[in-house]
């Protein structure tokens, strides 16, 4: 039975989604339900001088209309920032509130005003129509330098410079003398675009007051309840915590944009108490685009230095962050501590330093979207590596060998302390790459590639070997860090009369499979059936606590907690079977699902010893009834991910088109339960990089506007777009959880956009091209192309 | 303006009187209660509401429910049959291709639609097939193998059938 664990079993939860009987929050419809439109800001900044609702308020099936004059009124504070971060001085971040509606002056595109319930969604939307605002518009600035320079328009106007921090990692004096000393700079200014996070499903959120109760219920698409009920109820709306009970039940994809408390959650609530009924918005994918949390939006210089054998010597990093009009709950911590802690990368570098600062701009808040600082760090470091080798004219997965740091497995040999303050737990980088080689064939492609110029056809291959810090996270690390919360995770195994297991896991999935991960892990540990297992997520009534699920924390801590539980499981089983077969608890083992006396034929099983805990007739003496543990388990590090991705493009040297001819794929996310499943995440996460490479990025003009605000203007990668991805992996275990597992959820996104972005420069190595800016567009390519051409000929 | 509407969905008929504007996803979710049919867009780009009308995939958000009076539709509820999943269903489940689910019910019925059209695609041709449908989890590989094993098996059981 423990052979469950490792296998790729076929999805438990796939059979509801395939037959339409997935139950998403926009699916669901309460007795009395009324719906909500939210009326949002054309501009992207201006003062509201007036808001007139009257023509709304009179609309047929209009029940009620909020403004943010009613917020202030209610005395409502804004959703809040879940980390924070000081500046260099030590001054604490600026933090200007986000309101549920806004009653002074409009922040960016898509900020909202007033809200309408009616008793349709039609009507509540035909109303929305009605409100007459009159806005004074001010001067917009959209771009995170621009928002720095003398005379920016102010976002806040208690915020001096728009500037949310500044910050600091690193040895910077040593940082400084090592690029000044280096044989070789490379250096790369670097534009990290801001993407739109698109998951297919909109969000949706229902506020259902019950006044004869007093209790509180939010159905939203989030993913991570507890996280949701805290903050807005201790922070936003001050409800009785034990009142409140949030439900986010299936939710289709979430990459991050799904983490953060929405002003939505906590206006549907408040809603709901002022009308007594319950509530329900679903956002239009307009919605999506103007409010979801946006996410990267980097712009950075970076200089990595190397001694004459090729060897880094020191990278200096300067980045400005534009975190959008408001914080989001995480939008201060992903700059920084998921993106300087992760410059280290896989290479030996002895002295690093960042120095970045965050803005406020009249655009989209920013936050975690897959990979969350990592992506941009990858970015840095691999576009670095592959430019340095072609400067100093050295194979690019060769100068990777050179500074990759020596393998260690983190139990014999210590965890490897990087200069940016992460303890790395174990790693092979070699092998990992070496595998890659091997994949792709690397020196039959070089050969090819030759050959391929000679007949003017433009071939090029890319490399990107990262690491990522998931499993987030040890509290105390973070808590000192400035996280305000603790990020460690809980489950609950009830073990039912009948030997039935139900698990309530504060993890939440959101298409990562968790219903048939964690049976895995139940089944195989307990030796019983995965039919008998049941994993029960996303409902605060039913679930202990929980922290949720993001940072590729589900299965190394998440699924930590219930293999602890497990463990007490079967110590106070192991009592009441010694107790049935009267023998001594050191004489018993475990195994297929019952307990034996060694040695002996006289055994009994798991189902048994389950009946007899709820049933203590004959029972040890002094041992409490019942089989129910919750665990909370708090890791004592990070986990460390790590992998080689390739990219082989084909460049039309006539219209600059990228084909991706290979992806090629080999990562170590530690022990893998089921291979399947990750594979899956992997192919996710390497289609969303490769969307930042080539498709994908926010575009405002200057008054503000989000000019691709849908889809039919944003690109998303589709099916043709991609080709199949070439998938393998070494294994190289956790020391510090018991399963051994890294994570998975976003190691693709993390890894492929500098591969591809490198595969399509190495292609135009015979033009010159050494950087393009994401996204690399057809008409980017030519004209990257062109401009080579054309000084050529000078 | 109210609209008498008659429509077999799913082998079922089903007579309504509907507002003129409601889209014909609005009816399926809301007046139905039929929700397998997702709404992810609004510019018929996602793919997400498609069903099958009169033989057709057809994206139920570029259509109005006064549209589909007369019509036969298949929404992904009416795929199974008595309980046994479709192959195009079983193949999904068998490779991997669904994660969230969202867009999970378009993704099949378009595969319905091009099989039909080509019971024996290629890969390009499968991709070039689900052009007008997004997902975001999946990288579409694990979508593009179960549909490319359905058209296999399928192609199967007509040969054996």
């Amino acid at each position: 039975m423990a052979s469950v664990i490792g296998k790729s079993i076929k999805r438990v939860e796939d059979k509801r989604f395939l037959t339409g009987k997935g139950k998403y929050v926009d699916d669901m419809v309460l007795p009395d339900m009324t719906y909500a439109a939210i009326l949002r800001s054309h501009l992207a900044h201006a003062r509201i001088a007036n808001v007139d609702i009257t023509a709304a308020e009179n609309a047929p099936g209009v029940v009620a209309v909020f403004t943010g004059a009613d917020i202030v009124k209610a005395e409502i504070g804004g959703v809040p920032c879940g980390w924070q971060v000081d500046f260099k001085n030590g001054d604490t971040m600026k933090e200007p509130p986000h309101p549920l509606l806004v009653a002074d002056k409009v922040r960016f595109m898509g900020d909202a005003v007033a809200v309408v319930i009616a008793e349709s969604a039609a009507a509540a939307k035909d109303a929305v129509e009605l409100i007459m605002v009159d806005y004074e518009e001010l001067d917009v600035v959209v771009d995170g330098p621009d928002a720095l320079k003398d005379g920016a328009p102010l976002i806040h106007d208690d915020v001096p410079n728009n500037i949310c921090y500044d910050w600091e990692l690193g040895d910077q004096d040593a940082t400084d003398q090592a690029i000044e000393n280096a044989d070789h700079v490379t250096t790369l200014e670097f534009v990290n675009q801001r993407l739109i996070p698109n998951a297919i499903e909109p969000r949706s959120a229902i506020g259902h007051y019950e006044e004869a109760s007093d209790r509180y219920t939010l159905y939203t698409t989030s993913q991570n309840p507890h996280v949701i009920r805290l903050l807005m109820s201790a922070f936003v709306l001050g409800l009785p915590e034990h009142k409140v009970r949030i439900v986010s039940p299936d939710v289709g994809g979430g990459f991050g944009s799904k983490i953060p408390h929405y002003i939505e959650e906590a206006l549907m609530v408040w809603c709901s108490k002022q009308i007594k009924r319950p509530v329900k918005w679903t956002a239009e994918r307009n919605e999506s685009f103007m409010t979801d949390t946006h996410g990267r939006d980097h712009v950075s210089k970076a200089e990595m230095g190397f001694d004459s054998d090729g060897k880094i010597t020191g990278l200096r990093v300067k980045t400005v962050a534009n975190l959008g009009a408001y914080l989001s709950t995480f939008s201060t911590c992903v700059p920084t501590y998921l993106h300087g802690t992760l410059l280290q990368g896989l290479y030996t570098t002895p002295a690093i330093h960042i120095d970045l600062t965050a803005v406020f701009t009249n655009t989209t808040p920013v936050d975690a979207l897959r990979g969350a600082g990592r992506p941009e760090a990858t970015y840095l470091l691999e576009r670095l590596m592959d430019n340095a080798a072609r400067e100093m004219g050295v194979d690019p997965a060769e100068l990777r060998f050179k500074n990759f740091i020596p393998p260690f497995d983190g139990v014999s040999q210590p965890g490897y302390q990087t200069q940016v303050a992460l303890q790395y737990d174990s790693g092979n980088y070699e092998k990992v790459l070496n595998k890659a080689l091997e994949m792709v064939d690397y020196q039959e492609f070089r050969s090819q590639q030759s050959q391929a110029r000679t007949e003017g056809r433009l071939l090029g291959i890319g490399f990107s070997t990262y690491i990522e810090a998931c499993g987030i996270a040890p509290s105390a690390v973070v808590g000192s860090l400035g996280a305000r919360a603790g990020l460690f995770e809980s489950a609950q195994v009830r073990v039912q009369p009948t030997g039935k297991v139900s698990v309530f896991v504060g993890s939440h999935s959101h298409g990562q499979g968790h219903e048939t991960t964690f049976s895995q892990l139940v089944a195989g540990k307990l030796g019983i059936a995965m039919e008998d297992v049941d994993i029960v997520h996303g409902d605060t009534d039913s679930v202990s606590f929980g922290m949720g699920t993001y940072g590729s924390r589900s299965l190394a801590v998440g699924g930590t907690a219930i293999m602890n539980g497990l463990e007490k499981v079967l110590e106070k089983g192991a009592k009441i079977a010694a107790h049935k077969l009267e023998a001594a608890e050191e004489d018993l083992e475990y195994a297929n699902g019952q307990w034996t006396v060694k040695g002996s034929d006289k055994s009994i099983a798991f189902g048994d010893v389950a009946l007899t805990a709820y049933v203590p007739h004959d029972y040890p003496e002094g041992l409490e009834p019942g089989l129910d543990f919750t665990n909370f388990y708090d890791p004592t590090n990070f986990t460390f991910p790590f992998g080689a991705h390739i990219a082989i493009v084909e460049v039309d040297k006539d219209t600059g088109k990228i084909t991706i001819d290979r992806f090629v794929a080999c990562d170590d996310v530690g022990n893998v339960v089921n291979p399947m499943i990750v594979d899956g995440q992997l192919h996710g996460g390497i289609a969303h990089g490769i969307g930042q490479a080539l498709f994908e990025g926010a575009i405002y003009d200057e008054s503000g506007q989000l000019l691709n605000g849908s889809f039919m203007d944003y690109t998303m990668p589709r099916a043709d777009d991609l080709p199949m991805f070439e998938t393998d992996r070494t294994v190289t275990p956790c020391p510090h959880n018991p399963l051994g597992a890294k994570g998975a959820g976003e190691a693709g996104t993390i890894a492929a956009t500098p591969a591809v972005v490198n595969a399509v420069i190495d292609a135009l190595a015979p033009f010159g091209v050494t950087d393009i800016k994401m996204p690399l567009t057809p008409e980017r390519v030519w004209k990257a192309m062109q401009t080579q051409i054309k000084e050529a000929a000078l | 303006m109210s609209v008498p509407i008659s429509i077999t969905i799913n082998g079922k008929i089903y007579e309504s009187e509907v507002d003129s504007r409601l889209l014909l996803v609005q009816y399926l979710r809301e007046t139905l209660r039929l929700t397998g049919t997702h709404v992810g867009c609004d510019t018929s780009s996602c793919g997400a509401c498609t069903i099958i009308v009169d033989g057709k995939a057809i994206k139920s958000c570029t259509m109005l429910a006064a549209q589909a009076h007369g019509a036969t539709i298949i929404t992904i509820e009416g795929l199974a049959n008595n309980g046994a999943l479709h192959p195009l269903q079983e193949s999904f489940k068998e490779e991997h291709g669904l994660q969230c689910g969202f867009c999970t019910p378009g993704m099949i019925m378009t595969a319905l639609q091009l099989l039909e059209d080509n019971p024996q695609p290629s890969e390009a041709e499968i991709r070039h097939g689900l052009e007008g449908n997004y997902c975001r989890c999946t990288g579409y590989h694990n979508i593009v193998k179960a549909i490319y094993h359905a058209s296999r098996k399928m192609g199967k059981e007509v040969v054996h059938g």
